[in-house]
């Protein structure tokens, strides 16, 4: 009996070691596959809205994913009037608005074609649509594009940082 | 220490210290096989071969690709291709014997299901081998990112994006496991080493369970008779090797397993040397580009059927019938409520419909996963999916009203 507790002892301390390892490591090993401090530094993209022009989409780069920016014609304006939705997404900068967003589908990700003739969006993967705001017009995509977080600086746009319409729209869960 | 004699002979020297006579008996010449059995009881030793291409060939290709995203593409189809004397023969070999090995995987799943190998004592042997099917699953795509063109980049862009779990907005997650917001060098980085080396290890591991899991409750035959081992082995031993009902594993069975290995590899090099096309996927010889799109992505064809269930619905729902659909055949052995162990067509009319109506229900959603998502198409394809979980639901009912054979 003895000898039985005595090993029984030994059997939970061994237990108690390698539990406390086996958590530790386990954090390591999670902290080990997280996005490195240069990754997450590389975040911010500035951008001249000077050079874009009406009914012209542009594609550009920030963290690695393609944002779509488009000087909306007065035609486009004109069918979002009235349209509170697609209103709410407006970025207006300077005399200009635009539609700024994330360029990947909300469903898997791929990057929707933008269509000259109908100006809207067709993801090739699934088929959904988008429209000129960034809403949706034919699933499976879930919600309109994701607008990048963004601050407005003169005539310049900061991608990344945090400005008062962007945390607007997100308080307004117009964005994610 | 034991106590060891003056070795007679190489064989008895190796046999003091491991006892290889015994393991030869145990592993090879009295491993017993049913004699009731046909071509489709090679397809294992089938697998095993084209398994051990994929590691000899893979070897091959590890001395010269590298993992970064900048020389991925250029290593893969400069150096490999065309520096390396015989380089295009491991790619080639690699690329075909990874889509034929799902090819044989899923006639080896058929081939159970029909036979009812997974039924009573047989369960693990079917757990395992699904396992097997998740882990090579697993191994092909991770496999399939290597080569850094646009369906590596765009395939890994939407498969992680499944993780974030549709409206659960799980993006955290998302670049938790590509280590960054999109796919780049420490998604590259990570894959290459679960390709080359935690996959494979798992299931190196899976295929010893599988093996194990078969000692027990021996291969199943065509009639899904109970048979005596034991009983029959000695039948055999004693000299009736005519009426017995089983054979030795080793070199009975494996001369006819080899018999069918060889026309196999006849087919296999024949696709490596003249028809290797299929397994290449043209799009996937434009390097990696995150901002532009392929036209149509789609898996390889092995995933399409389960691809077309995620397809037709909203995401949320999609992928829900999508994890369904992945997780579902692992548990056969418990739906498949009948007591009978018998070929599927012997069961009644209820199963066997259910048996044939679920390989051509496969069959139609790999084809309409691959066409693309328009018009008709769209709607076989969302009768087919439909039709698939309903059938898996049915399974417990049509099976537990099957009467004894």
């Amino acid at each position: 009996m003895k000898e039985n507790s005595r090993r029984g002892f030994m059997g939970k301390a061994f237990g108690a070691v390698a539990g406390v390892g086996a958590v530790a490591s386990l954090y390591a090993m999670k902290k080990s596959w997280d996005p490195l401090p240069s990754v997450k530094a590389a975040g911010f993209t500035t951008l001249d809205m000077s050079v874009y022009q009406e009914n012209v989409m542009v594609t550009e780069k920030w963290r690695g994913k393609p944002i779509f920016v488009l000087r909306k014609s007065a035609d486009i304006l004109a069918k979002e009037k009235g349209n509170a939705e697609a209103e709410a997404r407006d970025i207006k900068i300077g005399d200009y608005h635009y539609m700024i967003a994330i360029g990947l589908c909300t469903h898997l990700g791929c990057i929707p074609a933008f269509r000259k003739d109908s100006n809207d969006f067709l993801c090739a993967c699934h088929g959904g649509q988008f429209d000129a705001s960034g809403l949706v017009t034919k699933v499976p995509p879930p919600r309109g594009f994701d607008i990048p977080p963004f601050k407005i600086d003169g005539n310049k746009l900061v991608l990344g940082e945090v400005g008062p319409e962007w945390q607007a729209m997100k308080d307004n869960s117009v964005t994610l | 220490m034991a106590h060891f004699t003056k070795a007679t002979s190489v064989k008895d020297w190796l046999d003091q210290r491991l006892a290889v006579e015994k393991l030869e008996k145990v592993m090879m010449s009295e491993y017993w096989i049913p004699k009731n059995i046909n071509f489709l009881w090679a397809m294992g030793m089938v697998l095993v071969i084209t398994f051990a291409l994929l590691v000899v060939s893979g070897i091959f290709l590890l001395m010269y690709y590298v993992p970064t995203t900048a020389e991925a593409f250029n290593s893969v189809n400069y150096t490999i291709m065309r520096e390396v004397d015989f380089g295009w023969l491991w790619r080639h070999v690699h690329g075909v014997a990874a889509s034929v090995v799902f090819l044989i995987i899923y006639i080896h799943m058929f081939t159970g299901i029909y036979y009812g190998s997974y039924k009573k004592g047989r369960e693990l042997i079917w757990i395992s081998g699904m396992l097997l099917f998740v882990a090579f699953s697993a191994e092909a795509f991770s496999g399939y990112m290597l080569p850094w063109g646009q369906m590596s980049y765009w395939a890994g862009m939407v498969i992680t994006n499944l993780f974030s779990g549709g409206s659960l907005h799980a993006d955290g997650l998302v670049e938790w496991i590509r280590g960054d917001y999109v796919p780049a060098q420490a998604f590259l980085g990570r894959f290459f080493m679960l390709h080359v080396l935690l996959i494979p290890l798992a299931i190196m591991g899976l295929i010893g369970l599988h093996f194990g899991a078969l000692r027990i409750p021996h291969v199943n035959n065509q009639d899904g008779e109970e048979i005596d081992f034991d009983a029959e082995a000695k039948k055999y031993l004693d000299g009736d090797k005519a009426g017995s009902k089983v054979m030795r594993f080793a070199n009975d069975f494996m001369s006819k397993d080899m018999m069918v290995v060889g026309v196999y590899l006849v087919f296999f090099f024949y696709l490596v040397f003249y028809n290797y096309g299929f397994a290449m996927d043209p799009v996937n010889f434009d390097p990696a580009n995150g901002l532009s799109t392929p036209a149509h992505i789609y898996p390889e064809w092995y995933f399409l059927w389960s691809y077309e269930i995620l397809r037709p619905f909203n995401i949320d729902l999609g992928l829900i019938l999508f994890a369904f659909a992945q997780v579902i055949f692992v548990m056969l052995p418990f739906l498949d409520r009948s007591p009978n162990t018998c070929a599927a067509n012997r069961r009644g009319t209820p199963f066997k419909v259910w048996f044939w109506l679920m390989l051509s229900n496969m069959i139609v959603l790999t084809a309409m996963g691959k066409l693309p998502p328009e018009g008709i198409f769209s709607t076989i394809g969302l009768v087919s999916a439909v039709l698939f979980v309903v059938m898996w639901l049915a399974l417990p009912v049509i099976t537990s009203r099957e009467k004894k054979v």
